[in-house]
This record gives structure tokens, sequence and C-alpha cells, in this order.
């Protein structure tokens, strides 16, 4: 049997390296991408507690189920908002998205 | 700790994610970072798989590595020129994120490391499929009828607000 920490070191790792993308990524979709890295390491996490500390419960499986769900429509929204974006100002950087501050 | 099937495969999987993650969010093209997203999803699918919950394997694959990622290589196509770089940012930007990044990281190993868990127990065998079904569909106690429809009328808006905001004026 494989120790609960080696998993939850990986969603760890995996989840800073979202937080690290998001901080330093200046394009729309990157950040998206990691942004997706983050929410797919905390489904890990959940899924890990149900396997190894409930046994025989399903609340962690149900979260991460919903979880991918909602993570998906998040997804569809933002990729929207993001041509919608690209198609009144031919660009996606970060840097120009000034036009709604006031 | 002796050596089994089962911790070498995990041990490919956990190198594999790390690997591919690290490389979405450094690859300085950004097709490749959704390929290597794809990677990473896919590795995620394996470690369902590996801690017997097939059907949230099959779930991720079908919605993440299936369709997310097909959403993601026809936006980048539809709004990246040829030849689109990682714009540069500037160096102290790029330390401060790297610091403040390496910094929670070892504040979070440290404390998860630290903790004391509870028993930890690892009963094999699969979750049946009927079971889930009949938890989702359930209006008792841990009966799930609830999130699943309101989920449903989530993904309906989602539908509509997409169409809405990208369609053609």
């Amino acid at each position: 049997m494989i120790q609960m920490e080696y998993y939850l070191i990986v969603s760890t790792i995996m989840m800073f390296v979202g937080i690290y993308g998001f901080l330093t990524r200046r394009n729309l979709l990157a950040m998206l991408i990691a942004v997706e890295l983050i929410l797919n390491s905390v489904d890990i996490n959940f899924v890990v507690f149900n396997r190894f500390l409930f046994p025989g419960q399903l609340e962690g499986f149900f979260f991460s189920l919903f979880a991918i769900g909602i993570s998906a429509a998040e997804t569809a929204v933002a990729i929207a908002i993001i041509i919608n974006i690209y198609r009144n100002m031919r660009n996606i950087q970060v840097r120009n998205l000034d036009k709604m501050k006031w | 700790m002796e050596i089994t099937l089962d911790l070498i495969v995990f041990v490919v999987l956990a190198l594999f994610i790390v690997v591919s993650s690290v490389m979405a969010v450094t690859t300085k093209r950004i097709l490749r970072a959704a390929t290597y997203l794809l990677f990473v999803l896919i590795g995620t699918a394996g470690i369902y798989f590996q801690l017997n919950y097939s059907f949230l394997g099959a779930v991720q694959l079908l919605v993440y590595a299936g369709g997310i990622t097909v959403l993601y290589v026809f936006s980048i196509l539809l709004t990246s020129s040829e030849g689109d770089q990682a714009e540069k940012l500037k160096k102290g930007k790029f330390i401060a994120g790297l610091a403040a990044t390496l910094a929670a990281l070892g504040i979070c190993l440290f404390v998860m490391l630290k903790h004391k868990f509870l028993n930890q127990v690892f009963e094999h065998g699969e979750l049946p499929v009927r079971e889930i079904g009949h938890a989702l569909m359930s209006t008792e106690k841990y009966g799930y009828v609830l999130p699943f429809e309101v989920i449903s009328v989530l993904l309906l808006a989602c539908i509509i607000g997409g169409i809405l905001i990208a369609r053609k004026r």
C-alpha cells in the first residue's frame, strides 16, 4: 500500500506549479491553463482523502465528480469571453486589457 | 519499504504529472502548454484508476482530456497568431513570483507532512457503479439528487451564456 502522503505531495506540487503559472504568465489562455492545474490538484486531494481516510463513504468522490463538471462549465464561459475580447482587441495579452478600468 | 508493482506505477505517474505540469507553465508556445495540460489530465486519470475509482477516471478522461482540451486547442488556434511567443516578464516580477511560490510550497509541504492524519486504510476492490448511481439519484441522507439537478441547470445556463457572449453581432 502506498502512503497517502505521496499522493498529497504530488497534488501540492501541481497546485503550486499552477499558482506560479498564474503569477508569471501574461496570456489569458495560459493563465486559464494554470487555473485548470489548480482545480485538478484539488480534485486529487478530495479523492485521496475519501479513499484513505473515509472508505465506505462517497463524499469526496462526488465532490470531485461535480467539481469536474463545474470546471468544464467555467472553462467554456471563460473561453467565450476570451474569444470576444480577441474579436474586440485583436489581442489577448493581459497588458492590453485596461478598457474596463476607469 | 519493498518495491511493488503498485509503487512503480505510482512513481511513474507522479514523475509524469510533475514534469508535464512544470512544462505546461514554463513552455514558451501556448499550444505546447495545452498539450502538456492534456498529459497532466491523463496522468490524473491514471491516479484515479490506481485508487480503484474507475468511474471517476473515465469521467476525467471524457470531460477533461476529451472535451476541455479540444476547447483549449480550438480557442488557441482562433486567438493566437503565427509564432506567438510568451511575453517577456520583468526579471524582478519573475523572481518575486518564483520565490513566493517556492516559499508557499515549502510551508504547505511542511505542514502536511507534520500533520497526523486519521488511520489510513486502503480497501482493494472496485466501487460498484450501481452504488454510485443510487447515491446520485437518492433523496435520502448522503443522496446527491439536489446537486445533480443544480449542475444540470448550471450547464444549461453556461451553454446559453457561452452562445450569447461569443456570437457575432
